[in-house]
């Protein structure tokens, strides 16, 4: 296990340098210079090359990636073009709200979706059934901002239940974090059914039934256990989900947080900021797969992790 | 007082198509350590007739409309649910046919057979490890101590076949039903299987019933066979009565099918032509008629009974028109099926309808 | 590889099976079509595309207004529904906050949408499907190259990439083209043929050791032929549930980034950016808005159906 995870672990590296590449190579590709912003004023020739020289960018382009990475590497995350404040600050202030409001939309997304997806598949063809159903089909379709515009305009805008900008108190955070859990929790729900459904059609279960067990231990003890392992291989990609959707929702509802900010430097070029926020969701994104996938290892005893 | 007895068993499922009659009208009983053999082509009633004993029928679509089933004087279809999940893996017990999926692939051996001992014998949990790794070396899993703990992929086919056996045995049932235990096994184990499964029963005085396609099984095993067709029983009789003198035409097809080392090269392997009959709508005579290289009128007329043979052991009963002493009936009383290869005419017949029914359903559907 | 004896006696024989299967095929379709039909929801789904399809390609004879026509004296109406005084029956879905018609910015909004859900689709196929069969069939460093590569796309989103892909280039001149539009057919294109040359890769390498390919190399077919006559037909199922549900991801992709400023360049209509640009009026004006979200979810909900339907109907045994 220890030797897997180690594995794994090293594995991370070539799949990051891919992303930081990839990244650092588009920002180069892109014309122009990211100091001529203002097409009005262009800045003048000599303040372009002190410009230049002072971020690094009159060196060669590979030593420039290098150079960068090994900044990135220190956590050197350099500052905002824009603000000019360090980027490091700024991922720093907003990491605490993201990782907030992705946690509550996780969790609230497991905590209904098991439920849900296990009942429906116990209550095949019922109302409860044919009621999650359409949850699923509705969350897994329509993209979790248009949903959110439709939930702003009723408790928002007219109800005024809730309301639907900024961040802080605990009102403010039932929204977004709904709204965020939306497409994860509808997935998780058609995959639970399914999956479900699956392992209780298996001989494994009848021979449970056979021993005379009750039939809460046969679902619990026995679907239950199999039925989870295709659950939790979703849930890397679900949480890269969570990941991506943090981009809109906290555009949207202005929420402070890294998505935000994220979006914000896309819409104003600011490179620095893109390459450094791009690497760090790069590297949560490798972390969650790698943990699921040791979850994973250990539900399904089948997987020899060891080797 | 006999272990089981089942009368006028009938087990159906409603489906979109119709009614699937799987078992209609099933009678039978078994003594105390008695072993019997519950032999027909797959598809007949033989699983159903073993899952309705336990009340293991998935509900919906399959329902036991109809009979009674009366194990150690109680009678199973009446009991409430708790009560049969009592009897269940604890009075009665069963093997189920394929190993690979029959176990649980998350949870351990040890789990899976501890669990019925924790249930029926009120073992606490060590108690219950010993006692399962007591069973383990009964069936013959080698360093049982150490592999009570593994997972079912870590076993092969034979040996989880061993564990499915110790987990029957483990709360000392009364009767084992033994849904074809070998088949989906290597030649090789099979026999090692069966061998274990009959001189544990013997060993416990534990009755089975042994379920199988192929009669060649069945020989050395049970006392008794029963040969089932399209739902019924069409043949009882002792095992040895039955290999000597078989009366029905459908356990001739199935005699004929067997592989024999001591016969000589001539004797070829005959299948059963046709197909076996469509149980939401059956024939309306004898079900086997269709098939049938020896019918006459009487047959496709009326379905006969299950009756003893004339001249034959006292609890011989065959369900062919051709062995009844009735009129237009019992002309094959004296047919010596060995010499006989039936009316050549008929079995053209047989296998052109089989042909044509075959070519006439593929297109359509 | 077969043995020059063993082509040479099943040759006929192995002709005649392939001629079996493509019977056997033909009417599989039909089945599918069939089963298609009979699934009212699909139908349903089929028919609101088609309709927005008609009214993309119309938009410019059908629309009342220029969309792009700034009319500071009607702004922020309302629709007529609503029967505030803010209404004016002229722009029945009301207009938006520099007084353009809602409804001609819907119909023209169509025509993005249509246009980025099909053709960097079948650019995304066309490239996918060459480099999936090539990958699966001949093997070698094109192989290699899709596994590593796809082992490193398929750990994020393909959101993210495109996010990046956009990022970069839409203040080059190729961003600029048609307000932003090509940029986004590139960014979906380059990001989405690796999953289908992935799928079309492992229906190959299923397919190429069956019996019908054999018999088809036996008869002395070459590989172009082998590729596209016997292994893409049969291959083609599930990459035609794919591509219906490729179809409203593209869509829903640019809708993503127009609504968060980086896709569709202002005046250009689009529905996600006209959620953008409206989103500032929300309390004044929620139907700006909601319209063109309304727009979204039904097209989302009808290709869902079409997409739900076409997987039934091809493959019953996925259905769930």
């Amino acid at each position: 296990m220890l030797q897997y995870t180690i594995r794994r672990l090293l594995l991370m590296i070539p799949t990051l340098f891919f992303v930081a590449a990839l990244t650092f190579g588009l920002a180069k590709a892109a014309p122009g210079s990211p100091f001529d912003r203002n097409p009005d004023r262009p800045p003048s020739a000599q303040t372009m090359e002190r410009l230049n020289r002072y971020y690094g960018l009159d060196k060669p382009v590979h030593e420039q990636f290098f150079l960068w990475l090994g900044n990135m590497a220190k956590l050197d995350l350099g500052s905002s073009l824009v603000s000019n404040r360090p980027i490091a600050d700024i991922l720093g202030r907003g990491f605490p709200i993201t990782a907030q409001l992705g946690l509550q939309a996780l969790l609230l997304a497991l905590a209904v979706s098991l439920p849900l997806g296990v009942i429906s598949a116990l209550r095949q063809n019922t109302l409860v059934d044919y009621g999650s159903l359409f949850f699923a089909t509705i969350g897994t379709t329509i993209p979790s901002f248009v949903i959110a515009l439709f939930f702003i305009y009723v408790f928002g805008v007219w109800l005024r239940w809730l309301p639907f900008v900024g961040w802080g108190s605990p009102q403010h955070m039932i929204m977004p974090t709904i709204i965020l859990s939306l497409g994860s929790a509808a997935f998780l729900t058609r995959i639970t059914r399914a999956s479900m459904l699956e392992a209780i059609r298996q001989d494994y279960v009848r021979t449970a039934r056979s021993k005379g067990l009750r039939e809460q231990v046969v679902i619990v003890g026995h679907v239950l256990k199999n039925a989870m392992i295709p659950v939790a291989t979703i849930l890397g990609p679900a949480a890269a989900g969570l990941i991506t959707g943090s981009f809109i929702i906290e555009s949207l509802f202005s929420v402070p947080g890294i998505g935000r900010e994220y979006i914000r430097g896309i819409v104003a070029n600011d490179y620095p900021l893109i390459m450094a926020t791009t690497l760090l969701y790069a590297f949560f994104i490798v972390v969650a797969n790698l943990s699921v996938d040791l979850v994973y290892g250990m539900l399904d005893p089948r997987i020899k992790v060891g080797k | 007082m006999p272990l089981l007895e089942v009368n006028d068993l009938h087990t159906q499922f409603f489906t979109r198509d119709g009614v699937v009659r799987a078992v209609d009208g099933v009678s039978f009983h078994l003594d105390q350590g008695e072993t019997l053999g519950l032999v027909g082509e797959s598809g007949c009633g033989k699983s159903v007739t073993a899952l309705s004993l336990m009340r293991l029928i998935p509900q919906p679509p399959g329902k036991i409309v109809k009979g009674s089933i009366s194990f150690d004087g109680q009678d199973v279809l009446k009991m409430d649910d708790d009560d049969v999940r009592s009897i269940r893996g604890n009075n009665i017990a069963m093997i189920f046919q394929d190993p690979m999926t029959s176990l649980n692939p998350v949870l351990t051996i040890s789990r899976q057979i501890s669990e019925a001992l924790e249930l029926h014998m009120k073992l606490d949990k060590g108690e219950a490890r010993k006692r399962t790794i007591e069973l383990l070396e009964l069936v013959g899993i080698p360093s049982a101590k150490k592999r009570v703990d593994d997972y079912p992929h870590q076993f092969s086919g034979g040996m989880r076949q061993r564990v499915m056996i110790a987990m029957a045995l483990s709360c000392q049932p009364k009767l084992i039903l033994a849904d074809e235990p070998t088949t989906a096994l290597d030649v090789t184990i099979q026999a090692q299987i069966l061998e274990l499964l009959k001189g544990l029963a013997k060993e416990f005085r534990t009755a089975f019933i042994l379920i199988t396609h192929d009669l060649g099984v069945v020989a050395g095993m049970t006392q008794r066979i029963h040969v089932m067709y399209a739902g019924r029983i069409v043949e009882k009789a002792d095992t040895g009565e039955l290999f000597a003198n078989p009366k029905m035409p459908y356990t001739w097809g199935l005699l004929r099918s067997i592989p024999r080392l001591d016969e000589s090269r001539k004797a070829k392997l005959v299948p059963i032509e046709g197909l076996p009959p469509d149980l939401i709508a059956p024939p309306p005579g004898c079900k086997f008629e269709p098939r049938c290289q020896y019918r006459r009128d009487i047959c496709r007329e009326k379905e006969p009974d299950l009756t003893p043979v004339p001249n034959a052991k006292p609890d011989h009963e065959a369900r062919c028109w051709g062995t009844q002493n009735v009129p237009g009936g019992g002309w094959l009383m004296d047919t010596d099926w060995r010499r006989e290869v039936g009316d050549t005419r008929v079995l053209e017949e047989i296998k052109q309808e089989a042909a044509s029914e075959t070519s006439t359903d593929a297109p359509g559907e | 590889m077969a043995t020059t004896t063993a082509t040479g006696r099943s040759a006929a024989e192995r002709a005649a099976e392939l001629n079996v299967i493509a019977r056997k095929q033909r009417s599989l379709w039909r089945d599918a079509l069939y089963r298609l039909l009979r699934n009212r929801a699909a139908i349903l789904g089929l028919a609101v595309i088609v309709l927005a399809a008609i009214i993309a390609i119309l938009a410019p004879f059908i629309a009342p207004y220029d969309p792009l026509k700034v009319d500071t004296k009607f702004n922020q109406l309302e629709p007529v529904w609503t029967g505030s005084k803010y209404t004016n029956p002229a722009y029945p879905l009301g207009t938006d906050q520099l007084g353009r018609d809602i409804l001609s910015r819907l119909m023209w909004a169509a025509r993005v949408s249509m246009v980025v859900g099909f053709i960097p689709t079948t650019m995304v196929f066309a490239i996918g499907i060459a480099v999936g069969l090539s990958a699966g069939y001949f093997g070698g460093w094109v192989d290699q190259g899709l596994m590593r590569l796809t082992d490193i796309v398929y750990a994020f989103p393909d959101f993210l990439f495109v996010l990046i892909i956009v990022a970069s280039f839409r203040n080059s001149a190729f961003g600029n083209l048609l307000g932003g539009l090509v940029l986004i057919f590139a960014a979906v294109a380059i990001v989405g043929w690796i999953g289908i040359a992935r799928l079309t890769r492992g229906q190959v390498l299923a397919l190429k050791e069956r019996e019908f390919v054999e018999a088809a190399r036996a008869i002395g077919a070459g590989p172009t032929r082998i590729m596209t006559k016997h292994l893409l037909p049969n291959a083609l199922a599930p990459l035609i549930v794919t591509a219906a549900f490729a179809v409203p991801g593209a869509i829903i992709g640019e809708a993503t980034l127009s609504f968060l400023g980086v896709g569709i360049k202002p005046p250009t209509p689009s529905w996600g950016a006209m959620i953008n640009e409206g989103f500032i009026g929300f309390s004044a004006n929620p139907w700006a808005v909601l319209l063109p979200a309304i727009c979204i979810s039904i097209v989302m909900l009808a290709f869902t159906f079409v997409g739900d339907g076409l997987r039934d109907a091809l493959d019953p045994r996925m259905k769930s």
